[in-house]
């Protein structure tokens, strides 16, 4: 079996992401259960925290193929 | 089930990679050149020939929207308002504020348009190529929103204002900010920038090889034999599913693009405390 190691490093390295997406979904679902009329204001402050946790996978995802 | 799967042997098989995206020029003849190491191809690809056809037709749809503006709109003109109207609205008056947001809804709503087509390019018919998969039709983008959000910032405070609010953070003292400044200067002025363009190119370029990786493995497991044809038709199903997906995040990726963009604005507009 061949195949490339970094792809495994990838695979690890997109577990904290993973939970961070996972941990930010789920703060946004409980406030907007609380109070939903600020589902607004916390929808994009969840997708910029969504896409900064998401960075670290993309980046992830270049070094991958990269080095 | 472990043994049945890795029963297929993977020599004959080659699972893409970063090379899938170097499309062939059109009309080079084949000429190569070397710049700086490296080994260049002369000619036209399809991702430069897509990136110059969806500014024309970003232009066309919205001029041909706003070209006859009437109170009871019409479907292209509804179309057009509710495209402009959630720019506006959600990203632009709600993150740079009502006062310096009529400045900057024009350019956010002209980088949504733009960058939204460019990446359902990835799903349409014929195209199936998104242009940001090419690392470097993203970095002028980021490179332009660097130079406006910067530009904006010193324009409001002068430069030796935007400077110190860029670099201090509000209300520190003391020595911390001499590890404090460095730090904030790098992350506001070379790691946004650099984060911004490879967000959206990374995610195009995972997205688009998630979907050759299941279209072309599907092919291969079902081609191999009539044992391996169900995880291949599996296979197919899955890239449907993913292909559905992708298209959320070409959407969610313009609209993270934007979002930063007005983020950056904002922060550089915004009033010393």
């Amino acid at each position: 079996m061949d195949g490339n190691l970094n792809m495994i490093g990838y695979g690890l390295a997109a577990v904290g992401p993973g939970i961070g997406i996972g941990l930010i979904f789920a703060a946004y679902i409980s406030g907007v259960a609380r109070q939903p009329e600020a589902q607004a204001r916390l929808q994009s402050i969840a997708i910029l925290g969504f896409a900064l946790a998401e960075a670290l996978a993309i980046i992830g995802i270049a070094l991958a193929f990269v080095l | 089930m472990s043994a049945f799967i890795s029963g297929v042997p993977t020599e004959s098989y080659t699972p893409p990679g970063p090379g899938e995206f170097d499309l062939p020029g059109i009309g080079s003849g084949g000429k190569t050149f070397d710049f700086l190491g490296e080994h260049m191809a002369v000619g036209v690809t399809k991702p430069m020939i897509d990136i110059v056809l969806v500014a024309i037709v970003v232009f066309i749809l919205f001029a041909a929207a706003s070209r006859k503006r009437e109170i009871v709109p019409g479907r292209l003109q509804f179309a057009g308002e509710s495209i402009y109207g959630f720019v506006r609205n959600s990203l632009s008056r709600d993150i740079i504020g009502s006062h310096d947001a009529a400045r900057f809804t024009p350019y956010l709503f002209a980088l949504f348009a733009f960058i939204l087509l460019n990446n359902f390019l990835g799903s349409i018919p014929f195209f199936e190529f998104p242009t940001f998969s090419r690392a470097g039709m993203v970095y002028p983008l980021a490179l332009m929103s660097w130079c406006i959000y910067n530009y904006a910032g010193i324009k409001k405070h002068g430069f030796g204002g935007y400077l110190k609010l860029m670099t201090v953070p509000g209300g520190m003292k003391g020595p911390i900010l001499l590890l404090l400044i460095p730090l904030e200067a790098l992350s506001n002025f070379l790691v946004r920038p650099v984060t911004l363009a490879l967000r959206l190119f990374c995610n195009m370029f995972a997205g688009h090889l998630l979907l050759i990786l299941f279209a072309t493995g599907g092919l291969y497991l079902v081609e191999k034999s009539m044992a391996y044809a169900p995880v291949g038709i599996l296979a197919w199903v899955l890239f449907i599913a993913v292909a559905i997906l992708e298209v959320l995040i070409q959407f969610l990726q313009a609209y993270v693009f934007v979002l930063l963009n007005a983020m950056y604005i904002s922060g550089a507009v915004a009033d010393e405390h």
